[in-house]
């Protein structure tokens, strides 16, 4: 018990002189603040990208793929394979009648300026058959309304209207010989649809000279359980070379390189930066235990023990250390989350319209971050004060 | 100078407290090397560009492919005095991991176009009695010769998602004739080229078609009326055109990957902003704990310029020796080559960025030592004496 007070009443002590030190203090604070907000605004990008990705499937909602295709840009399928994969085990029927819930689709890229930079991006467009709304439930049409199968009319995803220019409701735009009309913007519960404009099938396939060919199909399934038996339908069938895959697999694997990427990069920036603010945060200290040399020396004499020092110094440190996390994970949260941005899925050289995600997971992150600098910033000061031979301490000037 | 050896006994009279400071100039100056690394990798197509070229490529979007025969018809616009072509051939080599710019080019008339790749004649030579010959990037030569034994002679099997396999085969198989280089450092040589006539011959769809053309016309200053003029001549056909400067095209590139630089920039300031405030507190630590001594020098006669221009010398001086360690370090960095050459291919530290860097250093000692310089400069003699440190 003894001991505890000690610890606290030191502690105290310390954190009541702060303010004549406010100077180096609020140096080492700002330093880990930096390093904290660097950190959760790169990894914030990163994770905006995986949960856009993520969030693109459910589990019972499974894609075909041409087989040694890696993505619906590389695959290609006939309106044969189509008819085989409707009639598969496994994929959910319509409430009313026999229409299977499964959607023939072809993707193809159009230039499209960049609200931002004015310059071009490719943005998907794919071409849908009406099964697309019931197979991805989570679609919604917030403006306007749903295309007409059969006429030259697009829907936009929310991400794409506000990241591309010329695509709200009401106007069109030209592509080669044919001139869209956009009629709605959906959502898509922030998945990767969202970055995209959806077009009929039919009607593109005709534009792009592309007839009977689709690239991907989409399907749902009666349950999550009926993906293996609908795979294991597919795969064997020797009429068929397709590749299966559950979309939420299909949609992680594409976004692991980038979002690696962009991870690894963050973390190799910050664990730098994080380095510096630890050489910052032991000047610091070294700076306020050689201020307070006799201060401590006084205390030893009085009788307080070297451990009590040690954490006190500890103490200080890590409080520093914390107030600086937390202001630099306030900083990312409020100038980066929500952030609206897109960039290029490698995959498919196609735009993803993202945006930063800090997450509590992050914030958590940056704290832990902020008190390892903390404690190592204190550590080795801590045991210099305690070390201090008090009689020469006392001397000092 | 004669107060060289008084700045050095400053410095080392905490000498844990010099190292710090300087460890963390160090850090903050090496990080900036990388992160204008990772810029240059990143936006190096632009400064690379030629001015004298232009690139054509299929209106609706870069994937699309044209013609083969719009080679002859450009080759006939006026002021166009070369045309080559590539095409994006995707060629993964063992491991989706290892994606290698594999590019099927028209030997002569591609590394005509761009004489910033070098590659000797006997090269050329061999690499046109070989059908299936290959050229590869140093680089990429380099990356592969160590893990997998590439050399001269060796036969490179492909799988690429984009065009299946060839008529017959299971894979693309290429033998590699010789490689090339960069005329200057600057620059992509990670590629890897092989034969267009290979390659239309054993591909089975979209036969006859290329990805982009690239076109020299013979007076830069006419680019911009000559690409409108390829596109007017390829307006309302099935296949339009959209031409346009190297430079812009690879801007618009760049402009696709997202806001690099702004969130750069960005990342910069921070660090920066850090590195400041912790040097500067150091160095008015110093000067505070040195009140008394500082007293004595303008009691034994030091001018007021005088002090302050030796302890801005000590904040320069640190400044200096960790920045240039820095920004040494991080251009010993790019001279190992690039650890991740499928992403960036281009691992330099540009001149420019050196020069901004050591500006940046320059700043840093002014700044961060002319707080306390100033308060060391105003000191009355009076004081400083009395006071007890």
């Amino acid at each position: 018990m003894n001991w505890f007070l000690q610890v606290f009443s030191i502690i105290l002590f310390n954190l009541r002189s702060l303010p004549e030190r406010k100077g180096s203090a609020l140096s080492a604070a700002v330093g880990i603040a930096g390093v904290v907000a660097v950190l959760v605004g790169v990894l914030s990008i990163a994770e905006g990208f995986r949960k856009v990705m993520s969030s693109a499937g459910e589990p019972d909602a499974a894609i075909v793929l041409r087989a040694g295709a890696d993505n619906e840009m590389n695959s290609g399928l006939t309106r044969e394979d189509l008819r085989i994969v409707r009639d598969a085990p496994g994929v959910a029927r319509a409430p009313h009648g026999e229409t299977a819930l499964a959607s023939g689709e072809l993707l193809v890229i159009v230039d499209r300026p960049k609200r931002t930079t004015g310059t071009d991006a490719n943005v998907p467009l794919r071409g849908v058959e009406p099964a697309a709304f019931d197979v991805r439930r989570n679609l919604k049409i917030v403006e306007g309304r749903r295309l007409e199968p059969g006429r030259n009319e697009v829907i936009v995803g929310s991400g794409a209207t506000t990241a591309f220019a010329g695509l709200d409701v009401g106007q069109s735009f030209k592509v080669g010989q044919n001139t869209w009309e956009i009629v709605g913007i959906f959502t898509a519960d922030g998945g990767v649809a969202e970055s995209e404009i959806w077009g009929d099938a039919a009607v593109i396939q005709a534009a792009y000279k592309r007839e009977n060919n689709f690239q991907s199909v989409h399907v749902r399934l009666n349950s999550s359980e009926s993906f293996q038996e609908f795979k294991d339908a597919l795969t064997s069938n020797p009429q068929l070379k397709v590749k299966v895959s559950r979309l939420s697999d299909f949609y992680a694997e594409q976004s692991e390189m980038l979002s690696s990427f962009i991870t690894g990069m963050g973390v190799f920036i910050a664990g730098l930066m994080a380095l510096g603010a630890l050489f910052g945060a032991l000047n610091t200290m070294y700076g306020s235990i050689s201020a307070r040399t006799r201060e401590i020396a006084t205390l030893r004499a009085l009788g307080f023990g070297a451990s009590p020092v040690i954490f006190s110094v500890l103490g200080e440190s890590l409080v520093l250390a914390l107030v600086g996390g937390a202001i630099g994970a306030a900083i990312a949260y409020f100038a980066f989350n929500g952030m609206q941005t897109s960039t290029m899925n490698w995959q498919t050289f196609s735009q993803v319209t993202f945006a930063f995600a800090v997450t509590p997971a992050l914030l958590l992150q940056a704290i832990i971050w902020a008190s390892i600098i903390g404690l190592l910033g204190g550590i080795f000061p801590a045991i210099r004060a305690a070390r201090l031979p008090i009689a020469s301490a006392l001397r000092e000037t | 100078m004669k107060f060289l050896p008084l700045i050095w006994r400053n410095l080392m009279r905490k000498k844990l407290r010099t190292i710090l400071t300087l460890l963390s100039v160090f850090v903050a100056f090496l990080l900036f090397g990388i992160l204008c690394i990772i810029k240059e990798a990143f936006t190096a197509g632009v400064s690379m560009a030629g001015a004298n070229r232009l690139m054509v490529r299929h209106k609706v979007s870069l994937i699309q492919l044209l013609p083969y025969s719009y080679v002859d018809r450009i080759r006939n616009v006026p002021g166009v005095s070369a045309v080559t072509h590539a095409t994006w051939f995707g060629g993964v080599y063992k491991d989706p991991k290892n994606m290698v710019g594999t590019f099927p080019v028209d030997p002569d008339s591609y590394f005509d176009m761009f004489p910033e790749l070098v590659i000797s004649p006997e090269v050329m030579t061999a690499w046109k009695e070989k059908r299936n010959g290959a050229v590869v990037g140093k680089a990429t030569m380099d990356r592969f010769a160590a893990s997998d034994g590439w050399k001269v002679g060796s036969v490179i099997p492909f799988t690429t998602p984009i065009w299946g396999s060839p008529k017959g085969a299971n894979q693309w198989e290429f033998e590699i004739v010789g490689t090339y280089d960069l005329k200057e450092k600057k620059g992509d040589n990670t590629g890897f080229f092989f034969r267009y006539d290979y390659f239309d011959e054993g591909r089975e769809q979209l036969k006859g078609q290329v990805g982009w053309l690239s076109v020299r016309v013979q007076n830069p200053d006419d680019a911009p009326a000559i690409a409108a003029k390829i596109d007017e001549e390829f307006a309302n056909s099935a296949t339009e055109t959209k031409a346009e400067t190297e430079a812009a095209a690879m801007q618009g590139f760049v402009a696709q990957i997202g806001d690099i630089g702004a969130i750069l920039t960005g990342v910069l300031s921070a660090v920066f902003f850090t590195i400041l405030l912790v040097t500067g507190n150091t160095m008015s630590l110093a000067v505070r704990e040195r009140t008394q001594e500082i007293g004595t020098l303008k009691a034994l006669g030091f001018t007021h310029m005088k002090v302050l221009f030796m302890v801005l010398a000590e904040s320069c001086f640190i400044a200096m020796l960790g920045g240039l360690l820095g920004l040494g370090t991080a251009w010993l960095i790019t001279q190992g080559g690039s650890p991740v050459p499928q992403m960036l291919p281009i691992f330099i530290l540009p001149d420019r960025d050196i020069i901004i860097g050591v500006c940046a250093i320059l700043v840093l000692g002014v700044v961060a030592g002319a707080f306390p310089a100033i308060q060391a400069m105003r000191l009355r003699i009076s004081d400083a004496l009395r006071r007890e440190g």
